[in-house]
C-alpha cells in the first residue's frame, strides 16, 4: 500500500505577523515557518499505518522556506521517500493551487491513501483534503482521529462536535484530513536528522503548471479590532494569585 | 451574483444544529438585499423541515444513503441541488460536515470559497466576507464579485434567532440523484458518543482549563491540583485532549463542548477561535498567558502574563491545599 502525505509550511503563530506593504498578505521575509501541525499528525498516522500494514510512506512538500529540514526529518521518522515539488510559483500557494498541482503529480503515483492535515492556519480558501479528493474523484473524510487501512479499505473515525465520533469504512484510494494521530507525533533526534541530511534523498519533481480555479480577491488583512480588553492584573505571582482568589470568591464560587 | 442563498442544514440525532439557524438568518438578510430567496437543503430526516419555516423554500431530499452523514453522499446531494438551483451563495458552517463539503463543492462547482467567515455584508452586487485566519491573529476582508460563491462560517458568528422564527416556508421534495443509488465507496458503520461517567464540565459553575502552555503531560498535575483545591473540574483545549493528556470529555471548543460557567480560569491557552467558540459566554473569564498579545486577552475579563508555573502553585497554596 502506498500512502502519500502532503505537507506544508505555515507561519509560526508564536511570532508577530507583520503585513506586506500592500496589506493583502503577511510579510514573509522575516517570518519563521514551521510545518503545519495537522500535517505532522497526518505523517504520524501514516507511519502508524505503515507499522501495522507494511505500507510505503511518501511525503511530498512544495519548495517553501525550511522545507528541506522538514523532509529530512520525515525520513528520520521513517518515511520511505520524500519529494519536493519545485517551480510552483512565487509566494504562498493557496489551497486550490496546491490541490491542482498535487492532483497532477498524484495521477502518476499509484497512490492508495492520501493523509494530510485537516486544515492549516492560512487556509482562507478552504482545506486541501476535500479539494484534492474532488479533483481526483476520490472519497474523503476530514476531522479524522484514527486510520486503520488494509486490503483496499480504510476504517476511520471521524469526529463531530461534542466529542461524538462516526466510524466509517472507505474503499481505497481515498483522501483523509487528519485532525489528530492516535499518538503524539514521534520525535526524530537532531543526530539522526543530520545523518539523513548527509545521505541526501530528497527527490525533486517539477510542479505542473495548472490553474487552481477561481482565486480569492483579498482586499486587506488587518489585526482584529479589540472591542474590549482584559483588565490586566499586575504585580508578583503572589499578588496576582490573591487578586484572582478575591475575584472568584466574590462570585460565591469558593467553599472557603 | 445570482440572488438566492442556499444553506446546508446540519442535524444530528434528530435535532438541527444551532449553526443552521445562524446561517439561515444571514441567508435571509443577504437574499433579501438582492431580491432572492433563502433556501435550505435538508438531507435525510425530512420531519425537520417544519423547524426551518423561516426559510423561503426547504429542499428536502431523503434516501437510504442519507440516513447518516457521510461526505460522499452529502456532497453528491449538495452538488445536485446546487446545479439545479444555481444559487449565488452557498453557506455552510466550519463544522465537520462543512470542512468536508465546502471545499469539495468549491472544486465541483468551480466557485470561490472563503473559510472561517465571521462577517458577511452585501456591497451593491458584490459580497464582502470577513474571515479569521492565523489562529485569530489576523482578519481577511475578501470581495466576492463573480456569479457564485461559498462561505464556510464559524459557528456563533450570526444570531440564531434571525433564522429560528416561524415563517411560511414551502417544502419541496427533491428526488435523489442517480449517483446516490449505487457505487458509493463510503459506508457509515456506527456513531459513538463519549462515555458518560467522567465529569460533565457543562454542568460546572467553575472551571479551570489548561492549554498547550503547560508544556508537558507531567505538569498537567499542577493545574489538576488547583482544580481540586477549587472544587472545580479540569477542562482543556484541543491540543491537550488530542495528545491524550486529558479525556476528550474535558475538551472545550468547537470540536469539544460549549460551556457557560460562572467563572472560567484558563492557563496557557492562547484564545484561538476554535476554543473561544466553546467558552466565550462564561460570566467571568480570567486568563493566564505569558504572551501579552494572545487573542484571549481581547475577550477575557481579567488577564495576567504571570508564568503559570509561578501562579498555579501560588493559587493552590492560598486555597489551603
Amino acid at each position: 500500500m502506498r500512502i502519500v502525505v502532503p505537507l506544508k509550511q505555515v507561519p509560526d503563530l508564536v511570532e508577530e505577523l507583520e503585513l506586506s506593504s500592500d496589506g493583502t498578505d503577511v510579510d514573509r521575509e522575516f517570518l519563521k515557518f514551521v510545518v503545519n501541525e495537522f500535517d505532522d499528525h497526518a505523517l504520524e498516522e501514516a507511519l502508524l499505518v505503515k507499522d501495522a500494514a507494511d505500507a510505503e510512506v511518501v511525503v511530498v512538500g512544495f519548495d517553501e522556506p525550511d522545507i528541506d529540514q522538514v523532509l529530512y526529518t520525515a525520513i528520520a521518522k521513517g518515511a520511505d521517500r520524500v519529494v519536493k515539488l519545485t517551480g510552483a510559483g512565487e509566494g504562498a500557494l493557496d489551497s486550490h493551487t496546491r490541490a491542482a498541482v498535487l492532483a497532477e503529480w498524484l495521477a502518476g503515483q499509484d497512490v492508495d491513501l492520501v493523509l494530510t492535515g485537516v486544515q492549516a492556519a492560512d487556509d482562507l480558501d478552504g482545506q486541501l483534503a476535500p479539494l484534492l479528493a474532488a479533483r481526483m474523484g476520490l472519497p474523503h473524510a476530514s476531522v479524522v482521529v484514527s486510520v486503520d487501512a488494509k486490503e483496499g479499505v480504510a476504517r476511520v473515525r471521524q469526529e463531530f462536535s461534542g466529542g461524538a465520533g462516526a466510524d466509517l469504512e472507505i474503499r481505497l484510494p481515498a483522501v483523509i484530513g487528519v485532525q489528530a494521530a492516535r499518538q503524539p507525533p514521534r520525535y526524530a533526534s537532531i543526530t539522526r536528522v543530520r545523518q539523513v541530511m548527509q545521505a541526501g534523498g530528497i527527490e525533486e519533481a517539477a510542479a505542473a503548471v495548472v490553474s487552481g480555479g477561481p482565486a480569492l480577491t483579498v482586499r486587506r488583512l488587518y489585526p482584529p479590532e479589540q472591542t474590549g480588553h482584559a483588565e490586566m492584573l499586575e504585580g508578583s505571582p503572589a499578588d496576582v494569585a490573591d487578586r484572582i482568589i478575591e475575584l472568584v470568591r466574590a462570585k460565591g464560587l469558593l467553599k472557603t | 451574483m445570482g440572488s438566492d442563498v442556499l444553506v446546508l442544514a446540519e442535524h444530528q440525532g434528530g435535532s438541527l444544529a444551532d449553526v443552521t439557524f445562524e446561517l439561515l438568518g444571514k441567508a435571509k438578510e443577504v437574499a433579501g438585499a438582492s431580491g432572492g430567496q433563502a433556501l435550505v437543503a435538508l438531507f435525510g430526516n425530512p420531519g425537520l423541515a417544519s423547524e426551518l419555516s423561516a426559510a423561503d423554500l426547504v429542499l428536502s431530499m431523503d434516501d437510504p444513503a442519507l440516513a447518516s452523514y457521510t461526505a460522499e453522499a452529502y456532497e453528491k446531494a449538495l452538488a445536485h441541488v446546487v446545479s439545479e438551483r444555481q444559487p449565488g451563495l452557498v453557506l455552510l458552517g466550519t463544522t465537520t460536515a462543512g470542512l468536508d463539503l465546502a471545499a469539495s463543492l468549491s472544486a465541483a462547482w468551480d466557485a470561490p470559497l472563503v473559510s472561517y467567515v465571521v462577517g458577511l455584508e452585501s456591497e451593491g452586487d458584490a459580497l464582502v466576507a470577513t474571515a479569521q485566519i492565523y489562529g485569530g491573529k489576523l482578519m481577511a476582508e475578501v470581495a466576492l464579485e463573480g456569479d457564485r460563491a461559498i462561505c464556510a462560517v464559524t459557528a456563533g458568528s450570526f444570531p440564531a434567532e434571525a433564522g429560528a422564527g416561524a415563517g411560511s416556508a414551502t417544502v419541496e421534495d427533491v428526488s435523489p440523484p442517480a449517483e446516490l443509488g449505487a457505487g458509493l465507496r463510503t459506508t457509515f458503520i456506527e456513531m459513538l458518543v463519549p462515555e458518560a461517567g467522567d465529569v460533565d464540565i457543562t454542568a460546572a459553575d467553575l472551571l479551570v482549563a489548561v492549554g498547550r502552555g503547560i508544556g508537558s503531560e507531567g505538569d498537567v498535575e499542577l493545574v489538576q491540583d488547583l482544580a481540586d483545591a477549587m472544587g472545580a473540574p479540569l477542562a482543556a483545549s484541543r491540543p491537550i485532549t488530542d495528545l491524550g493528556w486529558l479525556p476528550k470529555s474535558r475538551q472545550v471548543g468547537k470540536s469539544g463542548v460549549k460551556v457557560k460557567p460562572r467563572a472560567y480560569l484558563m492557563f496557557g491557552i492562547s484564545g484561538a477561535p476554535e476554543h473561544l467558540e466553546g467558552m466565550r459566554d462564561a460570566e467571568l473569564i480570567i486568563a493566564c498567558n505569558t504572551d501579552a498579545q494572545a487573542p484571549i486577552f481581547d475577550i477575557a475579563h481579567y488577564g495576567t502574563t504571570a508564568d503559570l508555573f509561578d501562579l498555579l502553585p501560588a493559587l493552590t497554596e492560598r486555597l489551603g491545599a
